[in-house]
């Protein structure tokens, strides 16, 4: 502003000069990150080839069947020692790539994240199940890591749409977790599984009201209420579960599971088949929210109005969008949609009530929320890379691995910390989240 | 007083002590600002809030109980027996909340009848070192999610430290408390840091080290020294001096069965210790700053990345106290379930006293009162102690929205400017 002879350069970061040919300085993160995995598959071969005896003629063996299908890929095995040593090396070429990219200031493109962690991903699996009689099963691995995703992925696109809009939702838990609770209760006293699908998204939705009331009305820290929140919710449920719901099992919390839909053809699509188009309908419906919500926020006018009331109230107020309004629907909104996540702990497991059922998953789905940088596909990707790691944790417990049980359980967190330091690294939240806005 | 706040002509000289000062954390002089705090409008609207938190109980555990839903059939028939089922269900139920909390008058002696608010200061101690690292972290800005995984590592270092060494006393639990700080610290750090050099979201960092620390302790739990019974379910207890000596000795009581410990002592010297912190040293200033506008604090030659580790350790090392007032007790050993649910009621603890020292002592105080009192409620009525949850987060709720208070009680707000009236029937309106 005040020297007129700096042309006005769109897209300058903050902390140069404008004008000034400054560099920032390099960010050797990803690079780090890759090398750091490289490494670990490194010494986990070493150690292999020292440890074991013949480990050169050791096999894993992975299998895809996953119920009744056309046609099946049979099992087959894989020679480990070899495997590993080919992935091993993937690695470090994308390690090396991935160096002589950020050298050269260019940005690493998805496909060498996704070729990194897939590579390293199997090398573990290989790893794990070397010489073992039990074999892979990666389409059970998948399903699995698809059914952990399922309320994190509700959780995270509800988190996108009340923070696009400027509010920020701890209470996804609380959300969740009067989700389950209500899908358990309706479901039961109606004895119709589907019914419980409708009450779930309502007492997500009274959750989400209660934030909107408190943060809107009465300009309370956001942060307070969706603490706050998740307390009473827990409070309430695991009250009316030690003494309505236990006194009265059979009608007030009997498992009303929602029925499986297959989809023709698709289903039968070998190894994603089974996983992705044979599931219940709530599956379906997440699919179908993570899709419309990706597009919706960014090419329609009520994702432009909910964007512009996230970032800059004040100019939305000005063309004339009623700013607390939109934020209130959008936490309402919000709200049942992690209302309906958490109808997957109850019916859409075909279990029944219990006591803090959600276990956390809400402030994972935070995390996931801000790993994926406030976008449905982010968000998305980061949730499923939470599930799937949890679930490898799980099935390699169960075929026995040469790592204790605690500590394959804490892969999903570990991994989420990776990304997050490592991958990720500083995010920016829309500028005006947390803010309540007054005229 | 700054000459903009105008307060109304026909105001008492109490009501502009609740001034909006008081909230921002501008304390001008320390004494009367405490002074104010305590007697200002903000008291009354605390104790009506907690009388709506209570009656909303009452309503609860009334709906709840099978007395009345057995009465409720016939209510328009015998409205009586429908009201006084639901009153003694509730009256039960409170008044074994105030003998658990408070004062037992049923007690026989008088060591048990003072015995329940011995419990509650025992139950506040780690709610109050939880919370009062967390509200450290809330004026730096960041928000510290972590006191659970900080308190289970805490507890490990502090257990281990208390089985594995024979040491004479005084020194022994010295060691110990110095060790599950220092647990609590590394467990503040690596959000800290991480922070700090790659800019990883603390919220996500702290959640993931919760889960973390859930896991190895239960690891750590099944290795050799720690696996001494074989279970993999408790370590040995610790030392006969490893831990804290009992607050009340054992030659002014006899027969003492007093728990409260020097815990308590350690909880009130840390709330001194963080009230210098934040109000008086230069550190604290750092935080401060940096918690209201991390850009000027770094314009003015703050290293950001450096106050965050700092207090993200400070905060650690508080929860790690916590941890030692868990362990270091007569016969404590570590178990999985070491740090119950205080990493996460420390955040409401902190919340309700607003991130300042005093006030998050004072809401440890409370929600120990409520623990001690929920406990014996629940094992001598029908009444879950679930119902401590929901009274608390209504307490929490309503006191951070006094306008809400005021318009239920139809109490006249103390320090409306006309612009706020015009404001709040403008919401009334909408």
């Amino acid at each position: 502003m005040s020297t007129p002879v700096i042309p006005v350069t769109a897209g300058t970061p903050g902390d140069e000069l404008p004008g000034a040919a400054v560099l920032g300085k390099i960010s050797y993160r990803i690079p780090i990150t890759y090398a750091v995995l490289a490494l670990a598959a490194l010494l986990g071969l070493v150690g292999t080839m020292i440890g074991r005896e013949g480990v050169w003629s050791q096999e894993t063996e992975f299998q895809s069947r996953y119920g009744d299908q056309w046609f099946t890929i049979p099992n087959f095995s894989v020679p480990s020692m070899l495997t590993v040593i080919v992935l091993t090396v993937v690695l470090i070429a994308a390690a090396v790539y991935g160096y002589l990219l950020t050298r050269d200031r260019r940005t690493a493109p998805l496909w060498l994240h996704i070729v990194v962690g897939l590579a390293f991903v199997l090398a573990f699996l290989t790893w794990a199940g070397a010489g073992k009689t039990s074999v892979i099963p990666v389409t059970s691995l998948l399903a699995g890591a698809l059914a952990l995703s399922v309320p994190l992925i509700f959780g995270a696109m509800s988190g996108v749409i009340c923070e696009r809009s400027g509010i920020i939702n701890i209470a996804i838990e609380g959300q969740l977790l009067f989700g389950a609770f209500a899908a358990a209760v309706v479901a039961s006293l109606l004895t119709a599984p589907y019914l419980g699908l409708i009450a779930a998204p309502i007492a997500g939705g009274l959750v989400g009201a209660l934030l909107a009331w408190f943060a809107v009305s009465y300009q309370v820290n956001q942060i307070i209420i969706g603490v706050v929140l998740n307390t009473l919710v827990l409070g309430l449920t695991s009250f009316f579960f030690s003494t309505l719901l236990a006194d009265n099992a059979s009608t007030w919390n009997a498992r009303q599971p929602l029925g499986v839909i297959e989809i023709p053809l698709l289903s039968q699509i070998p190894i994603l088949g089974p996983v992705l188009f044979r599931q219940t309908i709530l599956v379906y419906l997440m699919y179908v929210t993570v899709i419309v919500l990706q597009i919706m926020l960014f090419r329609s006018r009520w994702g432009l109005r909910t964007r512009a009331v996230g970032e800059h109230p004040k100019a939305a107020d000005t063309v004339g969008i009623h700013v607390n309004k939109r934020r209130v629907w959008n936490t309402i909104l919000g709200g049942a949609v992690a209302g309906l996540g958490g109808a997957f702990f109850t019916v859409g497991s075909g279990l029944a009530f219990g006591r803090e059922m959600s276990a956390g998953n809400g402030f994972i789905a935070l995390a996931a929320m801000i790993l994926g940088k406030w976008n449905p596909t982010g968000a998305l990707v980061a949730a499923l890379l939470f599930g799937f790691s949890k679930n490898l944790g799980n099935v390699l417990g169960t075929i026995g691995s040469p790592m204790p049980s605690q500590l394959l359980a804490m892969l999903p967190y570990v991994i989420t910390i990776f990304a997050v330091a490592g991958l990720v690294g500083r995010v920016r939240a829309p500028a005006a989240e947390g803010i309540p806005y007054t005229k | 007083m700054t000459e903009s706040n105008t307060p109304a002509p026909e105001s008492t000289p109490e009501q502009p002590a609740s001034s909006p000062t008081a909230d921002r954390g501008e304390d001008p002089r320390s004494g009367s600002a405490i002074l104010r705090q305590i007697v200002g409008g903000d008291v009354v609207i605390s104790i009506l809030a907690i009388i709506i938190a209570l009656v909303i109980g009452a309503v609860l555990i009334a709906f709840a109980d099978e007395d009345v839903a057995d009465s409720i059939s016939y209510v328009f028939a015998r409205p009586s027996d429908f009201l006084g089922s639901a009153w003694s269900a509730v009256s039960d139920a409170y008044i074994a909340l105030f003998r658990g909390a408070i004062f037992d008058f049923q007690a026989d002696t008088f060591n048990r009848a003072v015995r329940p608010i011995t419990e509650s200061m025992t139950f506040a101690t780690p709610l109050i070192l939880a919370g009062l690292g967390i509200a450290v972290g809330f004026r730096a800005g960041l928000f510290n999610i972590g006191a659970q995984g900080q308190i289970i590592v805490g507890a490990i270092v502090a257990a281990y430290l208390g089985f594995a060494f024979d040491l004479p006393p005084v020194l022994h639990v010295l060691l110990c408390v110095l060790g599950g700080a220092l647990g609590g610290a590394l467990w503040g750090f690596i959000p800290g840091i991480l922070k700090a050099r790659t800019g990883a979201n603390e919220v996500i960092v702290t959640i993931m080290l919760n889960w973390i620390a859930v896991y190895l302790v239960a690891y750590v739990l099944t290795l050799g020294k720690f696996n001494a019974s074989g279970t993999g379910l408790r370590s040995p207890q610790i030392g006969p001096n490893a831990g804290y000596p009992s607050l009340i000795p054992d030659f002014l009581v006899p027969g003492n069965t007093f728990r409260l410990h020097w815990g308590f002592v350690v909880a009130i010297l840390a709330t001194v210790f963080v009230w210098w912190l934040l109000e008086r040293s230069t550190i604290g200033f750092e935080i401060r700053a940096a918690g209201a506008n991390p850009h000027a604090a770094r314009t003015a030659g703050m290293s950001v990345g450096r106050i965050t580790v700092l207090t993200m350790v400070i905060a650690g090392t508080l929860a790690g106290l916590a941890a030692t007032s868990q362990v270091l007790v007569d016969g404590g050993s570590l178990t999985a379930g070491v740090a119950a649910t205080y990493g996460f009621d420390a955040i409401t603890v902190a919340l309700l006293g607003r991130s300042k020292p005093l006030g998050t002592f004072i809401a440890g105080l409370l929600f120990g009162a409520f623990q001690a009192g929920g406990t014996l409620m629940q094992s001598v009525t029908s009444t879950p102690i679930d119902i401590v949850f929901v009274v608390q987060s209504v307490i929490v709720l309503l006191i951070a929205a006094p306008p809400l208070v005021r318009a239920i009680f139809r109490l006249p707000d103390p320090d409306a400017s006309p612009k706020k009236v015009r404001a709040t029937t403008k919401e009334a309106a909408a």
